[in-house]
């Protein structure tokens, strides 16, 4: 029989045993949150063969600023239930975080099985405008920079410091949206070839539409469980062997836009150099951070990126982090790959960033 | 399931309705603006962090003692905006940029004026441009830009 791997952090294992996620759109009108998330967190339970009454813990991620109203995450409760109540926190930040809350929680030993949950519509406001709210108020905010050109800033950075060029930016592209086309959670996937990507306009140079995500809205759900009773869940269950979050300088303006120290470092805690990696699922919502990032990350050639289509296919604010996990983790139950990376991201240019080792059970 | 044929929708504006202090740090960044100079402050290792901090952004450490820094600058890094959104600083195509002002460690999130993209290169010399004093109320916007200077 198996047993679960030793953590790095903690002492206590910990799997991902059923991931499930909307498919993600431009805009979805005729579902809220909470009737977006309802079939989501049916079929992550239905996965596990688990009901509510499995549950110890329940853990989500989501932002106010979307739906421009305060609690809102409060409302979205009525997706899993309130009663009888359970123990429950909420982050305001990407779901991947609220995972990371949850890994803590069931740590601490009392709780052995947790639910986590995210979701955004980026399609309610200006994604632009309420992105802009994230940056320093007195000496940012006010010129409403869009995230675009914030991100050309780094990609522009990247291009003089020799790392990377346009035509790099685009097979980034064109590999992702051809890969997605195996992914029915998509929301953009085409064949297009570097040479045409090329030919678009730029939005904010160097960046041309195709190095940047798409407006997505969507939902995705996960369950936790401790301990060796993830094998009764599933045969191979996705094991955090280690897990790390590292943050940058709220200022970008003292960082280094070329490099990502924080990943750099997230990635030795958490041990992604310390075996081959088949498989990582990065956090890049833009063309040229999958470039920086498997850089920051020190992952080889041999490495498959984001076979999902990553970010730049599909990428629901609040809920594109978790779902890197989530795919990371499906590669390992599908048994397609025994050792994987997540990755994701949060705030300006990436400035947090948490990643996990993911293993089989040997 | 029947097809919904109408979808409700309605306005909502979010508003936080209340004014707050900037500090004395970003205090004295502001009214320095406001004179038409730009202010930074010494960090742990006696490196200039401009806008300035209460802390040393690497360390933690408070920093402390202003220190004038630009007018004049170099561009670090710069992104050409041909289409600018309806709240960008501009309506005319213009760049974004980091710029490190002269006597500066860090750098500053700012506009730059150039008449078209070909004019605008990393490493280029900028300078600072300010409102009319009658105009500047102590905020970014009175830093209305950087212009390329002159190279001959």
């Amino acid at each position: 029989m198996s047993t679960a791997p030793q953590p790095k952090q903690g002492t206590r294992p910990v799997a991902i045993v059923s991931f499930a996620q909307a498919p993600t759109q431009r805009r979805i009108e005729q579902a809220n949150e909470v009737e977006l998330l309802m079939p989501v967190i049916s079929e992550v339970y239905a996965q596990a063969n688990m009901t509510k009454d499995d549950v110890d813990f329940v853990c989500s991620g989501s932002t106010d600023y979307l739906i421009g109203g305060p609690f809102s995450f409060v409302t979205a409760l009525d997706a899993v239930g309130v009663w009888p109540p359970k123990r429950e926190s909420h982050v305001e930040m990407d779901a991947a975080w609220a995972l990371y809350e949850s890994w803590v929680q069931l740590q601490e030993g009392d709780l052995d099985v947790a639910l986590v949950y995210g979701f955004g519509k980026s399609s309610l406001g200006d994604l632009q405008r309420i992105l802009a709210l994230q940056l320093d108020p007195y000496t940012m905010a006010p010129l409403w920079p869009d995230q675009v050109s914030l991100a050309a800033l780094q990609a522009q950075a990247m291009i003089d410091r020799g790392l990377a060029t346009e035509e790099d930016f685009a097979g980034v592209a064109s590999r992702s949206r051809r890969d997605a086309m195996n992914n029915p959670n998509a929301q953009v996937a085409n064949d297009l070839d570097v040479a045409t990507l090329l030919k678009e306009e730029y939005i904010a140079s160097p960046l041309r539409r195709h190095c940047v995500p798409p407006l997505s809205d969507g939902a995705a759900a996960m369950i936790l469980v401790a301990g060796d009773r993830a094998f009764d869940v599933v045969d191979r269950p996705a094991w955090i062997t280690g897990i790390d979050h590292r943050i940058e300088a709220h200022a970008f303006g003292v960082r280094d836009l070329a490099t990502s120290p924080s990943t750099t470092k997230a990635a030795h805690m958490a041990g992604v150099g310390e075996g081959d990696v088949d498989v990582a699922e990065i956090h890049a919502p833009f063309a040229h951070q999958e470039i920086l990032l498997a850089s920051a990350l020190g992952l080889s050639s041999a490495t498959t990126l984001n076979p999902s289509g990553g970010p730049l296919a599909a990428n629901p604010l609040m809920a594109g982090g978790l779902i890197r996990f989530g795919e990371a983790a499906n590669r390992i139950m599908d048994g397609t790959a025994s050792r994987a990376v997540a990755h994701a991201t949060s705030g300006p240019i990436l400035q947090q960033n948490l990643v996990a080792v993911l293993e089989a059970a040997s | 399931m029947a097809e919904p044929t109408e979808v409700y929708t309605s306005t909502h504006v979010l508003e936080y309705p209340y004014s707050r202090s900037v500090g004395p740090v970003i205090g004295a960044f502001l009214t320095g603006l406001r004179e038409g100079k730009i202010v930074g402050i010494r960090g742990e290792n006696g490196r200039v962090i401009v806008p300035p901090t209460e802390y040393d952004p690497e360390t933690g450490a408070e920093t402390s003692g202003f220190v004038d820094v630009g007018p004049g600058g170099v561009i670090e890094t710069w992104a050409w905006v041909e289409h600018p959104r309806d709240d960008a600083p501009r309506s005319t195509p213009f760049a974004w940029a980091l710029v490190r002002l002269d006597g500066a460690d860090t750098a500053l999130l700012h506009v730059v004026d150039a008449a078209s993209k070909d004019e605008v290169t990393t490493g280029a010399r900028v300078t600072a441009h300010f409102l009319d004093e009658g105009e500047r109320q102590g905020r970014i916007q009175d830093l209305c830009c950087f212009q390329l200077e002159e190279t001959s």
